[in-house]
């Protein structure tokens, strides 16, 4: 119940060989992978952050990354968009594919990645522009000027970021006078009108009242239709709700990845069902 | 009990105690501010009128006026800021969002720091030496202006380095997950979001700068100058010249030094009225920086 599960812990994922958790691993995506991850292990300095991660993501899905605070699920949710670079003394080994190029390649130009993998940040962070410019920032950085184009993109992605109806009439508002759930959500259209692939959520809603937590939660829904997610989240009932797979990780380590349906039902190790049954974390 | 209620007794005499303490320290800086303005004002009041601020010196004390130096300290002013305020916001940009965190980076910035304490007359020994003779560029209102922008450079710097750092890392971070450049980044949402206190720090180095005597008269600024620098708007084509750049100038403290070294009372009269119009001139270039501070700010909310 205390501090005593941990250290048991420790001892009990220790000597599994981490080539046979893989294969574990991979026998439960069904799914095409998009991102594949091999073998991470992740620095801050000398502290180890990530410890010889495996597992895939799969194309369209929803997956869940869950685990106690400090886990390292945020670092290795940044390490899929290269966000971590921004911090100095980092350092990455192993490997991240996506489409099987690898990510962190001399060759790979960072800003194609990051418009290919958007990213949704636990505190909503829109620019003090209005919503209009917000919307748009993505485009108008590679040159797109166009008036008819930009109106385009603007209701599309408010559209699907399910804020249209809201703020249709004040588009040249001021983005940060809405409320924080709106603020979320123009953030997701902002992320969206890039048109990425993957979009990587870093526990959106955990600032959010229940309200705005149902319409993203709602959101994520749609959205993996046509996109690929990734989310970081403490509430375990939200990642039982959106999510498609779950991967726990406990203190830099994967333990259990598979499908939420059964990790949460059934999981395979004794970890992972004291966490979901909060025994523990 | 009775000690604690003693105790209690005490501390609240201490607390009003220093309450009347720190309203004395306060008042020392505002009655020391007052006193000189009063008395700027009774000696110098009388001689303002608009004649002061058209005539050239004189040797008739009732004759003279600003005019070569109020048109001297603006067009030195614009040399100083047109040259600091670029190099100064690209230093302190570079510094902030580019420079790697090594021993390099951090040797030039102590050695800016440094650099804000070089007494003033310093940099007009070095401005003597480098700008009139090795540059051939005489003592010139360009001379002048270019000196006084090294001497507010690392004020400028370490102005734009703080209001950098005063824009959250969410906001870069959001423009670099939508794929946005680190140059992007920096012009679209770091420099706007904190030229409010660039502009700050910069109209206070200016006016830190507008008093200065020392480093001008190090470089040879003149003291009785009877006429104006070339207008730069010309009536004829190309209609803009660059020859008041090159012309000989005087300032606003250097026009009250002479006044005031002066044997006749009545010239110190001038030289009074000369100090209001400058600590007018510092006030209000203060206030317009305040004024800003408080617009931007106002305008920016995350």
């Amino acid at each position: 119940m205390d501090s005593v599960p941990h250290t048991a812990l420790r001892r009990r994922i220790a000597p599994e060989p981490a080539r046979d958790a893989m294969a574990d691993i991979t026998a439960n995506v069904a799914e095409k992978p998009l991102i594949e991850i091999e073998n991470v292990s992740f620095y801050y300095g000398a502290a180890q952050a990530l410890k010889g991660i495996n597992f895939s993501i799969p194309e369209k899905k929803a997956t869940a990354l869950i685990g106690p605070s400090g886990c390292g699920k945020t670092t290795l949710l940044r390490c899929l968009n290269r966000m971590n670079d921004l911090i100095l003394n980092t350092r990455l080994e192993g490997k991240i594919t996506l489409h099987g190029r690898d990510i962190y390649a001399p060759s790979t130009d960072v800003i194609n990645l990051r418009r290919r993998v958007g990213m949704i940040f636990q505190k909503w962070n829109p620019f003090p522009k209005s919503i209009y410019e917000n919307v748009i920032y993505g485009l108008r950085i590679i040159g797109v000027k166009k008036r008819a184009a930009l109106d385009e993109v603007v209701e599309k992605n408010l559209r699907r970021a399910a804020l249209w109806d809201e703020v249709k009439d004040n588009l040249h508002k001021g983005a940060t006078e809405l409320s924080g759930g709106q603020q979320q959500r123009l953030c997701i259209a902002r992320a969206l009108a890039v048109e990425p692939q993957v979009i990587l959520m870093d526990e959106p809603c955990s600032a959010l009242d229940p309200i705005s937590t149902a319409k993203i939660e709602e959101l994520i829904h749609e959205l993996k239709d046509t996109f690929t997610i990734v989310i970081v989240t403490h509430n375990m009932q939200q990642a039982a709700r959106v999510s498609d797979y779950t991967a726990f990780f406990y203190l830099g380590e994967l333990i259990e990845f598979g499908e939420t349906a059964k990790l949460f039902t059934a999981p395979e190790q004794r970890q992972t069902e004291d966490y979901i049954t909060g025994r523990f974390g | 009990m009775a000690e604690i209620q003693n105790t209690l007794e005490h501390n609240k005499r201490l607390d009003g105690l220093f309450a009347v303490v720190g309203l004395l320290a306060t008042f020392v800086g505002m009655l020391t501010l007052s006193a000189l303005l009063v008395d700027l004002m009774i000696d110098g009041a009388e001689r303002l009128s608009i004649g002061f601020f058209t005539n050239f010196p004189s040797r008739f004390p009732e004759r003279a006026g600003i005019l070569s130096a109020w048109v001297g300290s603006s067009l030195v002013m614009l040399v100083t800021a047109c040259s600091a305020v670029p190099v100064g916001v690209a230093a302190g940009v570079y510094l902030e969002e580019y420079a790697r965190r090594n021993w390099l980076t951090t040797l030039i910035e102590i050695n800016i720091a440094n650099l804000a304490g070089v007494p003033s007359i310093v940099y007009g020994l070095m401005a003597l030496g480098l700008f009139v003779y090795q540059f051939n560029l005489g003592q010139s209102v360009l001379s002048a202006g270019l000196t006084l922008a090294l001497l507010i450079l690392p004020i400028v710097i370490v102005a734009t380095r703080e209001a950098i750092r005063a824009v959250p890392a969410t906001m870069r971070e959001a423009a670099l997950a939508l794929g946005a450049s680190k140059w992007q980044t920096t012009r679209d949402h770091v420099l706007p979001y904190s030229t409010g206190g660039i502009l700050t720090g910069v109209i206070i180095a200016l006016s830190r700068a507008i008093g200065e005597t020392a480093p001008l008269i190090t470089i040879g600024a003149l003291t009785f100058i009877a006429f104006l620098p070339d207008s730069p708007l010309q009536s004829d084509f190309p209609f803009v010249s660059w020859d008041w750049l090159m012309s000989p100038f005087t300032v606003m403290p250097i026009q009250m030094f002479n006044w005031i070294s002066r044997p006749q009372a009545e010239f110190h009269l001038n030289a009074a009225a000369a100090g209001l119009i400058l600590m007018a001139m510092t006030l209000a270039m203060n206030a317009i920086a305040i004024y800003f501070r408080y617009r931007f700010r106002k305008k920016l909310k995350w």
